[in-house]
């Protein structure tokens, strides 16, 4: 089994000196042997996203009401909502969901992109609707994540909302029922 | 169409970072490799290659549009023609069955297909982040959105509805580093244990850190002919060509939201059954499938890649495989696909003995001999993962499995294996929305 292992390396951080110059050798063939120079880069966008057909789902949530679809030909019923039907390729129309499910699967993100690192530890999970074929995805609140386990597939969830909106998905998030 | 050959490959070292080199550069490294191993001086390359096919991700990685012209230019390739492909994770398995049209259409007799990522640009969270964007950015990617994170979800499922275990997962984390130990062009060489596996920090619950492939710096670069260019070659360098045959290709899609994935009938290989996926062991009393737990795209490519190569039983038939393991439990979840085994038995496999190589000590209870190795390299998880490299290094090292020139290549035989007839590579994005299938056969 493992022994336990002792760090042995000093953090490395982001922070650095500015570089404003280099040294260069007369001999220009020494130039081959020049370490390389790195140096930071920001980049920063404001992007303007539109949610384009799938806008009242935004706007259900900011009224505390989960919306999905269902196709008009063939009854298929979107959780994620889908205006165009990926089975037969009818028009889906607006539906309201049930404010319960249940989990049909999770995890526990102890780590995550750059933008959610602050949030972990936290609990994502696809929620399953009864009368609809497809599944959510969406943030679990309420357990210990350091009490994972298998059984909480399968267990009964509700819908909860945030009280301001924020117009993103998880304006709607799960709590065991 | 016409038959079409892999005649020679490089591979750069993938490493954590190459900041001696810009991407140009080191995709150079792995087109010079590639010349040098069969003889080819570069200018003559340069009069009778036909064009190529760039493979690389992300632009975001790059910060940099079209860089494969850049390559392009910077190989001396223009002006030939070229074009991107791009297909997330899959990027490299879809560049070189490009380069595969381009010669079985008659287009081209000499194609080189070339691929790189330089994800040392931005920190480990930042990456996560550019490769998250690589879900929905509406639904799936602002609700906490990493792919360790959808990953681990979808091997929750497959426990669940199959009893696949961790200790499972953790045994396909030794298989692969332990194989990377002799190849050296991987980025981790290491000798683990299930408890190191099991030891090492939870990113994803239950998927540790040794559960998963790490970002790479890296290139690789196969090169295509069709008999005609094969002629040409041997014609240029006055030596006869090992040339490896393609003999099957094939490709699948699934929704980019996994929540998406429909529950229908299972698309049967020759070698099984209906029957197979009814009864007590599956929820409901029949597989539901793709479901989550399942790589609907994969099993569609393997379907296309067996029927075109003539396979009927892929584990009798097939010698090895390079598969896409970005994860220890893709891999799982991609011996069924592949139809390696069944559905839901993909955990016991792991552990039967059946995937590992002969000859290298692993140090666990194994109760079967190898019958068809999997990641003989050490696969995505111990030689890292430089996305539009990827596919082609398995196209590489594949090939050399093919060619007997293992030993050449790594310094080192212990990974090859002993007359290998005939070999998979499998290249796999999204959270199996496309995924590339492609059949080598020693000709």
């Amino acid at each position: 089994m493992t022994k336990k292992r002792i760090q042995e390396v000093v953090e490395e951080t982001d922070e650095g000196t500015i570089l404003f110059n280099v040294p260069m050798p007369r001999n220009v063939e020494l130039l081959k042997d020049l370490s390389p120079i790195i140096i930071k880069q920001s980049y920063h966008i404001d992007y303007i996203h539109s949610y384009g057909q799938d806008s009242p789902w935004f706007a259900g949530l900011a009224n505390k009401r989960l919306l999905g679809t269902r196709c008009q030909k063939c009854r298929y019923g979107f959780a994620t909502p889908k205006l165009s039907c990926m089975e037969c390729g009818g028009e889906c129309d607006w539906v309201e969901m049930p404010l319960e499910g249940k989990v049909h699967t999770f995890t526990v993100c102890e780590f995550g992109s750059e933008e959610f690192l602050k949030e972990t530890p936290f609990l994502l999970c696809l929620v399953e609707f009864e009368g609809f074929n497809t599944l959510l995805l969406s943030r679990l609140i309420g357990l210990d994540p350091k009490e994972a386990t298998l059984n909480w597939v399968g267990m009964k969830v509700k819908a909860k909302f945030r009280r301001n909106s924020k117009f993103k998905p998880t304006d709607v998030y799960f709590v065991p029922a | 169409m016409r038959p079409v050959y892999v005649v020679s490959g490089g591979v750069s070292k993938f490493k954590k970072a190459r900041p001696d080199k810009t991407f140009q550069a080191i995709v150079k490294e792995a087109v010079v490799y590639t010349l040098q191993d069969i003889g080819l001086e570069y200018g003559k390359f340069l009069e009778i290659v036909d064009g190529s096919v760039a493979s690389y991700f992300s632009d975001h990685f790059t910060r940099q549009l079209m860089a494969g012209i850049m390559v392009q230019d910077y190989l001396g390739l223009t002006p030939k023609p070229s074009h991107r492909v791009e297909g997330g994770g899959a990027t490299g398995g879809l560049c070189f069955q490009e380069a595969w049209k381009s010669i079985a259409s008659g287009n081209m007799d000499l194609c080189l297909a070339y691929g790189f990522e330089t994800m040392s640009h931005v920190n480990t969270w930042k990456g996560n982040e550019f490769i998250a964007l690589a879900s929905d950015v509406s639904f799936d990617y602002p609700v906490g959105g990493f792919y360790s994170g959808y990953y681990a979800m979808m091997v929750v499922r497959h426990m669940k509805e199959f009893g696949t275990t961790v200790e499972q997962m953790a045994h396909v984390s030794v298989k692969n580093h332990m194989n990377a130990y002799h190849n050296p062009y991987a980025q981790k060489r290491q000798k683990l244990t299930i408890g190191d596996v099991r030891g090492a920090p939870i990113v994803a619950w239950p998927l540790t850190r040794l559960d998963i492939c790490v970002m790479s710096d890296g290139a690789a670069c196969t090169l295509i002919a069709s008999e005609e260019g094969i002629r040409k070659l041997e014609k240029a360098t006055g030596k006869s060509v090992n040339a490896v045959k393609i003999t099957g290709i094939g490709r699948g899609t699934d929704a980019m939201r996994m929540s998406d994935r429909p529950h229908k009938e299972v698309p049967l290989l020759p070698h099984e059954k209906a029957e197979d996926y009814v009864g007590k062991q599956f929820v409901g009393g029949k597989l539901k499938y793709p479901g989550i737990h399942s790589f609907r795209a994969g099993r569609t490519a393997s379907l296309q890649a067996y029927k075109h190569a003539g396979i009927k039983d892929p584990l009798k038939e097939i010698d090895f495989v390079e598969l896409h393991d970005a994860y220890t439990s893709s891999e799982i979840q991609t011996y069924e696909d592949m139809g390696l085994c069944r559905y839901g038995e993909g955990g016991e496999f792991a552990t039967s003995g059946k995937t590992f190589m002969p000859g290298i000590e692993y140090g666990l209870k194994l109760k079967d001999q190898p019958v068809c190795p999997v990641n003989p390299s050490g696969g995505l998880i111990a030689c890292g993962h430089p996305v539009g490299a990827t596919g082609l290094m398995q196209a590489v090292f594949a090939m050399w499995q093919l060619q007997g020139t293992i030993g050449k290549h790594f310094g080192d035989p212990k990974l090859q294996l002993k007359n290998p007839k005939r070999g998979a590579i499998h290249s796999h994005a999204g959270t199996g929305t496309y995924v590339s299938v492609s059949i080598l056969e020693k000709s």
